[in-house]
C-alpha cells in the first residue's frame, strides 16, 4: 500500500510539474488573452469531469473494506493493549498466525498511537489509543515472527522509547 | 462599479504591513533553524536531549502556524483594504497580541519546559509525566489563546468592513452572480477569498479558544474533564481550519500580483465563485480526515472525511492552479521575483494537495498516519506554498523584481524545498514515525539528506529575508 501511495503521489506531482513547466516555457509568447482563456475553459471543463468521474470508482473501491470493526468477533484472538507514558501493557504477547486478531486498545493518561510493524519495520496497521475509549483493531498476521509495537501519537518526552514486541507463532503449534 | 473601488493604502497602513512581514521573516528563519536542528539530530549529526528536541518541535510547530497566519493576514489586509475600509489600530493590535503571545509561548517552552506539541492534544498538557509544571502549560495555552483573540478581532474587523461594503456575506461571496440572475460585476477575488476566510476562521478560532480554556481549567482543576475524543475533534477542527486559512489568505497575493505581470486581470468568474463557495463548506467539514485512525469516531464522519478530502482538491487544482496556468500561458510574462515566487507557490499548494488526498484515503491512512508522510505533505503546501506567497509579497511590496543573487536564492529554495519534502514523503513510505526525537540507524541516511536539503532551503529564505530588510532600509532612507 505504501509503495502504491508513493507511486501515485510521485507521478501525479510530476504530471502537474510538467504542466507548470510547459506553461513557463510558453510564457514568453504573447497571445490574445480571450483566445487563451477560451481554450483553457474547455480544457478545464474536461479536466473537472475527468477527475470527478475517475474519483467515483476510486472512492467506491477504497471504501468497500474499511478497517473499522463494527462488532467484536467471537472467533478472534483478543489482545488487550493499554498505553501509558511511556510503555505498552499488552496481554497476551504471543498470538497465532493465520487467525484473526482483535487488538482492544486503550490508554490511561494521554492519547497514544498503537502501530504494528513487522521485522523489516514496515508499518502494517494502527489505531489511536485514547483514555476512556477502547478501539478495536482487526488484523490477521500472515506469517510467524517478532512484531514491534511503536507509539505513533506524540505523548510526551518518552514518546520515541514507547516500544514493545509481540510474537506471532505459526498456526497449529 | 463597486468592485472597481480601490482605496489608497496610507503610509501608516503600509508600514504596519511591513512590520508584520519583518517580524514574520525574522521568526520564520529562527524556526527553520529549529527545524534543521531537529532533522540533523534525527540524522545523528547532533546530540539534542529528547526533552529539548520536543521543546524545539513545539516551538517550531506553533511558531510556524502563527507566522503563516501573520503572513496571510498581512497579505489579506493589504489588498482587502483597497476594496473595503479596515482599521489600522485593530491590525496593529493583532500584531501586539501576537508578540505578547509569542513571548508567553517561548517562556513556557524554553523556561518552563512545556513540550506538548502545537496540537496540545487534550489531556496531554495536564499529563506531562513530570516534564513540565502545570503553570508552564497554562502560560503556553494562554499565549496561544491571546494570539487567537488577536486573529478573531482581526477577522471581525474584516467582516465589519466587508458587510458595510457589500451588505451580506452571501453578496461578498458572489452568490447573486453565482446562484441568481445578477448581471452586476461579482466582488473581486480578494473580497471573495477574504469572506471565505472570515467565515471559516471565526468558526475555527471559537472552537480553538474553547478547547484552550477547557484545557486550562482541566490543568488547574483536574476534577473537571471532558470527553477526550470531543477535545480532539475541537483541536483538529481549529487546527485544520486555521492552517488552511493561511493558504487561502496567502493566495490573495497570487490573485492581485500575478496579473500585474501577465497583464490579464484575475476575474471572479462563475467557476471561481463556485470553487470558493465549495471551499468554504469543504474546509469546515473535512477535518475528520485527521481522525481516521480513531475507530470510535462515527464511520460516516470518516467516510465524509475521505470524500470531502477528494472533493477539496478540485477547487485548488481545477480553479486556482489551472487558473494560474491559463493566465500565464502565452502572456508574454515578465518573470520578476514576485511573479516567480507566486507561480511557484501555486504549484507548491497544488502539488501538496496530491499526497494529502492520498493520505486522506482511509485504507492508506492506516499505514501512513503519523508517519513522516504527514509533514511531507503539509510542508509541500506550507513551505512551498505559503512561504513563497509571503516572499513574493515581500518582493512586490518593496518593488524589487530581483537580481542575480535573488535568482540564485530562488533556485536554492526550489531545489532545497523539493528535496526536503521528498525525503519526508520517502521516509513516510518507509514507515518512519513523525515526532521521534531519536531515529533508528536505518532511517538516518534519508534524515541526513533531509537535513542537507533543509539547509539549502534556509539559505534561500535567508537571502529573501535579507533582501527584504535591505530594501526596507533603502526605502526608509529615500
Amino acid at each position: 500500500m505504501q509503495d502504491l501511495a508513493w507511486n501515485i503521489s510521485l507521478w501525479l506531482m510530476l504530471l502537474l510539474a510538467a504542466a507548470f513547466i510547459y506553461v513557463v516555457l510558453k510564457s514568453g509568447e504573447k497571445a490574445d488573452a480571450a483566445e487563451v482563456q477560451s481554450g483553457a475553459g474547455k480544457i478545464r471543463a474536461a479536466l473537472f469531469w475527468i477527475i470527478l468521474i475517475a474519483g467515483v470508482p476510486v472512492t467506491m473501491v477504497t471504501l468497500t473494506d474499511l478497517p473499522y470493526a463494527a462488532q467484536s468477533d467471537s472467533a478472534a484472538q483478543i489482545v488487550k493493549a493499554e498505553g501509558s507514558q511511556f510503555n505498552w501493557d499488552i496481554t497476551p504477547t504471543t498470538i497465532v498466525a493465520g487467525k484473526p486478531v482483535e487488538f482492544h486498545v486503550t490508554a490511561i493518561d494521554a492519547t497514544h498511537g498503537f502501530a504494528v510493524y513487522d521485522d523489516s519495520m514496515t508499518l502494517l496497521t494502527q489505531t489511536q489509543a485514547m483514555p476512556e475509549y477502547t478501539n478495536i483493531l482487526k488484523y490477521t498476521f500472515a506469517k510467524a515472527g517478532t512484531y514491534k509495537i511503536l507509539c505513533l501519537e506524540y505523548c510526551g518526552s518518552g514518546h520515541h522509547v514507547m516500544s514493545e514486541e509481540i510474537t506471532v507463532i505459526a498456526g497449529g503449534k | 462599479m463597486e468592485n472597481s473601488i480601490k482605496n489608497v493604502i496610507s503610509k501608516g497602513a503600509k508600514q504596519s504591513v511591513l512590520g508584520y512581514l519583518a517580524t514574520a521573516g525574522a521568526v520564520l528563519l529562527l524556526l527553520m533553524v529549529f527545524g534543521l536542528a531537529m532533522r540533523t539530530a534525527q540524522a545523528g549529526g547532533m546530540d539534542i536531549p529528547a526533552e529539548i528536541f520536543y521543546q524545539l518541535m513545539t516551538a517550531h510547530g506553533i511558531g510556524m502556524v502563527g507566522i503563516a497566519g501573520m503572513c496571510g493576514a498581512a497579505i489579506m489586509w493589504y489588498f482587502l483594504g483597497q476594496y473595503v475600509k479596515l482599521s489600522t489600530p485593530i491590525f496593529l493590535l493583532n500584531m501586539v497580541l501576537f508578540l505578547v503571545g509569542v513571548v508567553m509561548i517561548l517562556g513556557a517552552i524554553f523556561i518552563g519546559g512545556f513540550a506538548g506539541a502545537w496540537t496540545f492534544l487534550y489531556p496531554l498538557p495536564a499529563n506531562s509525566a513530570g516534564a513540565w509544571a502545570d503553570i508552564s502549560a497554562v502560560v503556553h495555552l494562554s499565549g496561544v489563546l491571546i494570539i487567537g483573540v488577536g486573529f478573531l478581532l482581526f477577522h471581525l474587523d474584516t467582516g465589519w468592513g466587508i458587510l458595510k461594503q457589500y451588505g451580506s456575506l452571501g453578496k461578498a461571496l458572489g452568490w447573486p452572480q453565482l446562484f441568481g440572475n445578477s448581471t452586476a460585476d461579482a466582488p473581486p477575488p480578494t473580497v471573495v477569498a477574504s469572506t471565505m476566510v472570515l467565515i471559516v476562521n471565526v468558526l475555527g478560532l471559537v472552537s480553538g479558544a474553547s478547547i484552550l480554556v477547557i484545557s486550562m481549567v482541566n490543568i488547574l482543576v483536574p476534577e473537571f474533564s471532558i470527553d477526550p475524543l470531543l477535545g480532539k475533534n475541537m483541536i483538529f477542527f481549529f487546527g485544520h481550519v486555521f492552517i488552511n486559512a493561511t493558504i487561502y489568505m496567502g493566495v490573495i497575493a497570487v490573485y492581485e500580483i500575478l496579473p500585474r505581470y501577465t497583464g490579464r486581470p484575475w476575474k471572479s468568474t462563475r467557476p471561481f465563485l463556485f470553487a470558493w463557495t465549495c471551499s468554504t463548506l469543504f474546509v469546515v467539514i473535512v477535518y475528520p480526515h485527521h481522525l481516521l485512525m480513531d475507530i470510535n469516531m462515527p464511520t460516516w464522519m470518516a467516510v465524509m472525511g475521505q470524500i470531502i478530502s477528494y472533493l477539496s482538491g478540485l477547487p485548488v487544482l481545477v480553479v486556482t492552479a489551472f487558473g494560474a496556468l491559463a493566465y500565464v500561458h502565452r502572456s508574454g510574462m515578465n518573470w520578476g521575483m514576485p511573479a516567480s515566487l507566486l507561480f511557484l507557490a501555486v504549484f507548491g499548494w497544488a502539488a501538496g494537495v496530491i499526497p494529502a488526498i492520498v493520505d486522506g484515503t482511509i485504507v492508506v491512512n492506516l499505514v501512513l498516519h503519523n508517519t513522516q508522510w504527514v509533514p511531507g505533505h503539509f510542508h509541500t503546501y506550507l513551505l512551498l506554498g505559503v512561504v513563497p506567497m509571503a516572499m513574493g509579497f515581500m518582493y512586490f511590496i518593496t518593488d524589487n523584481d530581483g537580481s542575480g543573487i535573488d535568482r540564485a536564492a530562488f533556485w536554492a529554495f526550489v531545489v532545497g524545498g523539493f528535496g526536503f519534502i521528498f525525503t519526508f514523503l520517502w521516509a513516510g513510505k518507509e514507515g518512519v514515525p513523525r515526532r521521534f526525537a531519536e531515529h533508528q540507524s536505518e532511517w538516518m541516511s534519508v534524515d541526513s539528506m533531509g537535513a542537507i536539503f533543509a539547509a539549502l532551503t534556509i539559505l534561500g529564505v535567508a537571502i529573501f529575508a535579507i533582501r527584504f530588510l535591505t530594501q526596507l532600509g533603502q526605502t526608509a532612507k529615500s
